[in-house]
């Protein structure tokens, strides 16, 4: 264990995102928009954990994310733990919420809908949080989350 | 956003639903009238659906309201690429209420978003048809007297039959029983039985379709079983006469029992029945005619008091 620690090296001031699962991680990239940085980011990709067997973690240097920007994890990976790092201490650790309207953020799986046909945003109503369903605005079609996919 | 489109009945209260009932006995007892003189009516069928449009066109024309609009997408510039949106932006210019079927599920909704004047749904894909739901709450009611604590069978296509599943959430105010008479392939989606437990709706389900089950029923309302919907043709061929209505079976039918039917009919209710009292489906077509015209006024802000006075 002491080995993986010493892979990622500890950050001054920024946010850690952990426990993501191992497929979710290049989704939680994209969601955050970490490509577009310019700040040091660090990904690490399967690595071992004892709660959840394999899972990735991001830092990012020198960057705090909104409460909104972080909320957007919830749809994809909702147990992740955050943490907010200043001066190389934790100052914060914070959990995702799935709000009860996910806009733009998710496709609708169903080819019929008008959302997958028309240049607009989608629009989704969080009918079950315990499940984990959610139910499109527009056509009524309802999903897991987890057979969702991002825009 | 408009609020008074009409997109679905869903979320109609019990209130709401009578009230509109009441509108299109008005337009039954007298169809023809001035009341909408002066507005313009689009109709945007980006789907072909020649009853439903001539069924509103007629609604329109016989309220002193004037009509444009397309029967086939083919004409429009969608042809072109234009999107929804434009072409909903463009004809609100010209029009006071549209009415459009699309093709595709939500569009209806997504309109009635962009424009400030009002849309009905006549139509999106396997979503909702609030105007064919309205007719058959209007039939029922007619043919009945009222829409309590009635015994509902639908028989057919319950798994994509539309207009069913519409039935059930807009009757959820008035107590009714259910009955369920489908082929496996085709019986009613968990979703809606779900729906019905959830809402405190009594249901039963049946496999076998004869005068003993349909005896106790007010209201038989019998769907197409369509080929297309079949994986296995085998099976197709093997339940599609178990499910026609043949003249015998209505030995039992209650003295009140009146047969809907959404149409077109292929060969789920003999010709011979047509002439019995039973057969309803045909005065429930005509019913569209009010039941779209009292969506019409509902949406253009004219009251049920408005039309009981008017006198044009």
């Amino acid at each position: 264990m002491k080995r993986q620690e010493l892979l990622v090296a500890a950050l001054k001031n920024g946010t850690v995102i952990d426990h993501i699962p191992s497929d979710r991680l290049f989704q939680v990239v994209n969601l955050l928009g970490l490509e577009k940085m310019s700040t040091p980011v660090t990904i690490g990709y399967n690595l071992h954990s004892n709660k959840m067997g394999s899972k990735g973690i991001i830092k990012v240097a020198d960057k705090f994310f909104t409460d909104e920007e972080l909320n957007q994890l919830a749809v994809i990976s909702p147990n992740v733990s955050l943490c907010v790092i200043r001066d190389y201490e934790v100052v914060e650790k914070k959990e995702v919420v799935l709000s009860d309207e996910i806009i733009g953020i998710i496709r609708c799986p169903n080819p019929k809908c008008i959302t997958n046909n028309e240049p607009m945003t989608t629009r989704f109503h969080v009918t079950d949080r315990e499940a984990g369903t959610v139910k499109c605005h527009y056509c009524n079609h309802e999903e897991k989350l987890e057979n969702i996919t991002l825009k | 956003m408009d609020n008074r489109s009409i997109i679905s009945l869903a979320d109609y209260s019990a209130e709401k639903l009578l009230y509109l009932i009441q509108m299109a006995g008005e337009f039954e007892k007298r169809p023809n009238r001035r009341i909408l003189e002066g507005k313009v009516l689009a109709t945007l069928f980006f789907e072909p659906s020649t009853r439903t449009r001539l069924s509103f066109e007629t609604a329109a024309n016989r309220l002193g309201a004037r009509v444009i609009g397309f029967a086939d997408p083919k004409v429009t510039s969608g042809t072109k690429g234009e999107s929804l949106k434009d072409t909903i932006k463009m004809v609100s210019n010209y029009a006071d209420v549209i009415v459009m079927r699309h093709y595709l599920e939500g569009a209806a909704l997504y309109a009635s978003e962009i424009t400030d004047i009002p849309i009905i749904n006549a139509g999106d894909g396997a979503n909702q048809h609030p105007s064919q739901t309205m007719l058959d709450l209007y039939t029922i009611y007619q043919s009945q007297g009222t829409l309590e604590n009635l015994n509902i069978y639908l028989v057919g296509d319950l798994k994509y039959g539309r207009t069913v599943h519409s039935l059930i959430t807009a009757m959820r105010h008035f107590n009714p029983t259910f009955h369920f008479i489908a082929p496996d392939e085709l019986k009613m989606p968990d979703e809606y039985c779900r729906y019905c437990e959830t809402h405190g709706i009594s249901y039963r389900e049946h496999k076998d379709f004869n005068e003993d089950t349909i005896a106790d029923a007010d209201i038989l309302y019998i769907t197409r079983v369509q080929k297309e919907r079949f994986s296995d043709l085998m099976e197709y061929e093997r339940v599609k006469d178990s499910y026609l209505l043949k003249k015998p079976m209505l030995a039992k039918a209650k003295p009140n029992m009146k047969i809907m039917h959404p149409l077109p009919r292929v060969n789920e209710i003999e010709y011979s029945i047509d002439d019995t009292p039973y057969a309803y489906y045909f005065q429930q077509a005509k019913n569209g005619l009010f039941a779209r015209q009292a969506l019409l006024c509902d949406v253009l802000g004219i009251t049920l008091d408005q039309i009981r006075e008017d006198k044009r």
